[in-house]
């Protein structure tokens, strides 16, 4: 086996200098009626080159070479080279947890700049190391405020992503938590009115997200102030980390859980990607997940070492404010290097440009169908509202090569034949052209085949 | 450096500053193509939620962020650069064909909501995944959807506790071994477990008869870790099983250390009810300085029906898809369907080895621990003398004697060119030295260890100072952890 490095005669060896004569001496521990005496059935050993062709063809079925308009949730965005680059180096790549501050400065110092830009782009005070993902960093979040406050329910926004959504039901079910959703109004927003009637004296927080599912910007400001008038803390989700560039971030929020996939992690059909929870320093102490503080050396040189560890499970264990061990570590490297590589300018004109690509997009898709919220901000997503069933003219779309936008039916059947699209700073404009042509072609031949039936039921 | 060890040398290592420290205005690392599509004019379009300003974000050239991380990659250690004994942390050999396929175009980009009709490629391997951990762990039915180890445990007694729901009360606790993970005590509170110490026995195993007088009606599940977390295998598991089966309880298992038992035993023949792997401990996925992890959950047909949505199925026309309508489910514990990258990786590795090669990396993880077993009994105190499987718990006892103890020890370490064991765990072994070489070990370079281990006790004897001041090698000194905590900096500021 060539990831084994002993040679039989090691092997001999080592159970002699051990006072063993065979290596199943070693497992007697293991009562003989349990001992499994037969391989496995599991595929058999195979070369490399194997590896990589069976790989190469599960790619070949798996969408290869398709423009797509999918966001919600999952963004495709371009991956500086230098991020793999970087991340393959060995002493990223195969380091475990930074226990040993001394031999892990690399790994520590890289999460406080990821700390510190988090800080920057959400407009937090302290950001933690990184969570598995953005929906059980919302979850996490939610049971954080809970906390805080000593109160125990939640009123989630529907306009939070679904999945998210389900995922805090999940967490919520044994705390305790009793949780109430606040519908979206005519411009896909958190309906404010609503709001206010369904927080009580009991709850803890408030959780939105914006840009929300629909892609639309809340208006994050009154949110908090009903949210604050109340005693309550208000949670805000961010998906879509790029729209930070140019949309201001949700400064009146107490906590933001945020997923970074955004920057640099590869869509990777759903993971590993980068949850972050971002808050104010009074609140730290209730954060869950690792976190990299400064400090001096015996020789007063600045270093870091994870902190604040009391808040872990390794040390309160069932008192702890999670029970999260591992992060998403080398994700969050690549976050970390791709705000890097963007910085101050370029994040802005990378946001820039998928606004403007966004724009002109849903000024042509609402030429044919109904782009549905047109009243609020948007960022890089739309909803369009088409006569025919969107999975119809999803297929015809793969036929071009073209993916198009999640049919929204199975998460929001009120909203009828609606589907959400992305464009990011890599939609082109003749993809566009391509998926709204079908578009229109869709809806005039639903417009003729109404008018033929129209002019059959006169001539009836 | 006392002593010249024939691992570790100086070597010249750069310094460097925060990425903020080399910013100025105008430097930049990107280059946007033309838009073909009109310019915005983003106030228009956003009012007031427009962005104006982003702080302090960097900017830097492209060859000065490839030189900043570069430089502070050599300030860590990794399993590249040698041993990694740090006990049921489980640093293996992370190999790289792994890290290749899951780059390709069509894995690495593949989007979690694309139609069913073209991800078959992704849902394959899925599929296959789950089939050989199903075979490597004797279960019947497995979800991949967790993100950690933590996360699985969490899955898992969630779907405990919606099997004991389902039979008429989800019961009051859960037993755990006071040799437990952390996680494991974390993990029931989430759930809403009461958790019950179980004390081990003189053999370092679950004390049968401690077990039997707490065991009621009342009690979910034991979580138990096996082999525990002094490289112990449960003997009398069989006893243990039929103690929790008897009175309606499940048999939890943490698999983190399943890498002593692939292709030599397999927890559903031993009675285990629910179980989670971590993908990065057994089947080398990296674990990149923290992770990502990857906590798969294995169950018994009984439980089954309470698995996360969705779940994996193979539709009338042999199509992959997933089944959302499950109504005994418990949920759902992360968005889209878990760290698939990890599962790329998983598999590769499965594939590299096949059963032959998993069985004889079993063999010799375990025969490498008990080679270093052999090779400090007598120079460190070993606690427990029962027989060993994958690592091996010593203690600072006889350190102690001159106030060095196992941090210290660990510390020193780092100088001979090894990564410390893990230090003060598992908890019954105060001032433990936990330490697991893994399969990935040779000869050599174990004996490179055995002799470094050796040569810091005889420190210990005559210059405990010296140990005490160690590392003497590294960039930097013993790091302040008190004022590090104390008054908190966890994030870069200006100076004003």
């Amino acid at each position: 086996m060539r990831y084994l490095p002993k040679s039989p005669a090691d092997r001999e060896a080592m159970l002699k200098a051990i006072g063993l004569c065979s290596v199943d001496e070693l497992f007697a521990p293991i009562p003989a009626e349990y001992r499994l005496n037969r391989d496995l059935k599991i595929p058999r050993q195979m070369a490399e080159s194997e590896i990589v062709d069976y790989f190469r063809q599960r790619s070949r079925e798996n969408g290869e070479g398709y423009t797509s308009f999918l966001g919600a949730g999952a963004y495709s965005h371009y991956r500086p080279v230098i991020i793999d680059s970087l991340i393959s180096r060995g002493e990223f790549l195969t380091a475990y947890t930074p226990y040993q501050a001394e031999i892990s400065q690399g790994t520590l110092q890289s999460i406080f700049e990821f700390q510190t830009m988090i800080c920057e782009l959400t407009g937090m005070e302290v950001a933690n190391a990184s969570m598995y993902d953005g929906s059980t960093a919302a979850a996490e979040a939610v049971m954080m405020a809970v906390r805080l406050t000593g109160r125990r329910s939640v009123v989630v926004a529907r306009s939070l992503h679904p999945e998210y959504r389900e995922v805090l039901a999940t967490y919520a079910t044994h705390q305790g938590m009793p949780l109430s959703v606040v519908g979206f109004g005519d411009d896909g927003r958190v309906n404010v009115a609503e709001l206010e009637s369904l927080i009580t004296p009991a709850t803890a927080c408030v959780l939105i997200q914006s840009p929300n599912f629909f892609g639309t910007i809340e208006d994050v400001t009154a949110i908090a102030e009903i949210t604050h008038k109340h005693g309550a803390m208000l949670v805000v989700s961010i998906a879509e980390a790029v729209s930070l560039g140019i949309v201001e971030p949700p400064r009146e929020a107490d906590v933001i859980a945020m997923e970074a996939q955004s920057f640099g992690v590869p869509l990777g059909f759903g993971g590993p990607y980068c949850g972050v929870i971002a808050t104010r320093e009074k609140y730290v102490r209730q954060m869950p997940g690792r976190l990299v503080g400064q400090t001096v050396d015996r020789q007063g040189r600045r270093g870091f070492v994870l902190t604040l560890a009391t808040r872990e499970q390794h040390i309160r264990r069932e008192k702890a404010t999670s029970n999260i061990c591992t992060n998403q570590a080398l994700v969050a490297l690549m976050v970390n290097i791709f705000m890097a590589v963007y910085g101050k300018v370029g994040l802005k004109e990378l946001a820039k440009q998928n606004l403007a690509k966004t724009a002109y997009a849903a000024g042509q898709f609402s030429k044919h169908g109904k782009v549905l919220f047109a009243g609020a901000p948007r960022f890089n997503e739309f909803v369009v509202e088409t006569s025919e069933d969107p999975c119809a003219i999803n297929s015809r779309l793969l036929g071009h090569k073209v993916i198009g936008g999640f049919h929204l039916k199975k998460f929001y059947p009120e909203l009828g034949n609606a589907a959400l699209w992305c464009c990011t700073e890599l939609t082109t404009r003749s993809a566009i052209d391509t998926a709204v042509g079908l578009i229109a072609e869709s809806e005039r031949s639903v417009r003729s085949g109404k008018e033929e039936a129209d002019v059959a039921e006169v001539a009836g | 450096m006392k002593h010249e060890t024939p691992k570790a040398t100086c070597h010249v290592n750069q310094n460097e500053g925060l990425i903020f420290e080399k910013s100025s205005a105008g430097k930049a690392a990107w280059k946007l193509p033309p838009l073909d599509v009109p310019e915005v004019d983003a106030s228009a379009l956003l009012g007031p939620t427009e962005r104006k300003d982003l702080g302090n974000m960097p900017e830097v050239s492209e060859i000065e962020i490839i030189r900043h991380f570069t430089r502070l990659s050599t300030w860590n250690y990794a399993i590249d650069l040698g041993m990694y004994p740090l006990g049921s942390c489980t640093m293996k050999y992370n190999p790289r064909v792994n890290e290749a396929v899951a780059r390709v175009e069509g894995i690495a980009n593949g989007h979690p909501y694309q139609p069913e009709k073209i991800s078959q490629g992704a849902l394959q391997i899925l599929k296959t995944l789950s089939e050989c951990l199903i075979e490597i762990t004797g279960m019947d039915a497995i979800t991949m959807q967790p993100a950690a180890g933590a996360h699985g445990e969490m899955t898992g007694l969630l779907m405990v506790r919606a099997y004991h729901q389902a039979q008429g009360r989800p019961r009051k606790k859960v037993l755990i071994p006071d040799s437990a993970h952390g996680t494991n005590p974390a993990t029931a509170a989430m759930v809403d477990y009461a958790v019950e110490n179980l004390k081990s026995d003189s053999r370092g195993m679950v004390d049968i008869a401690a077990l039997e007088a707490q065991m009621s009606e009342d009690v979910a599940a034991l979580m138990l870790t096996n082999p525990n977390t002094l490289g112990v295998f449960e003997q009398e598991i069989y006893k243990i099983a039929d103690i929790l089966h008897a009175r309606g309880g499940l048999l939890y298992m943490d698999g983190a250390n399943m890498n002593a038992l692939v292709g030599k035993v397999r927890p559903g023949d031993f009675g285990v009810d629910v179980m989670h792997l971590n993908l990065h401990k057994t089947f080398s996925t990296p674990h990149g300085g923290g992770g990502p992890g990857s906590g798969p959950v294995a169950v018994k047909k009984k439980i089954e029906p309470f698995l996360p949505t969705p779940v994996l199925v193979t539709k009338s026309d042999g199509t992959l898809g997933f089944e959302y309508n499950r109504p005994q489910s418990v949920g759902r514990v992360r968005a889209f369907y878990g760290n698939f990258g990890m599962f790329v990786r998983a598999l590769a590795y499965i594939q590299a080895n096949g059963p032959d090669g998993l069985r004889q990396t079993t063999e010799d993880a375990v025969l490498n621990a008990n080679y270093i077993r052999k090779g400090l009994e007598g120079t460190y105190d070993l606690p427990y003398s029962t027989s060993t499987m994958h690592e091996v718990v010593f203690s600072d006892k006889l350190q102690v004697k001159k106030g060095v103890r196992t941090m210290d020890i660990a510390k020193r370490l780092i100088d001979y060119g090894f990564h410390p064991y893990t230090t003060a765990f598992p908890l019954i072994v105060p001032g433990a030295l936990m330490i697991e070489p893994t399969e990935s070990e040779s000869k050599e370079e174990m004996d490179l260890f055995v002799e470094a281990m050796k040569s810091i006790a005889e420190e210990v004897e005559e210059d405990p100072q010296f140990v005490l001041d160690a590392p003497h090698s590294t960039r930097v000194s013993r790091l302040d952890e008190t004022a590090a905590a104390r008054k908190p900096v966890l994030r870069w500021k200006p100076a004003v």
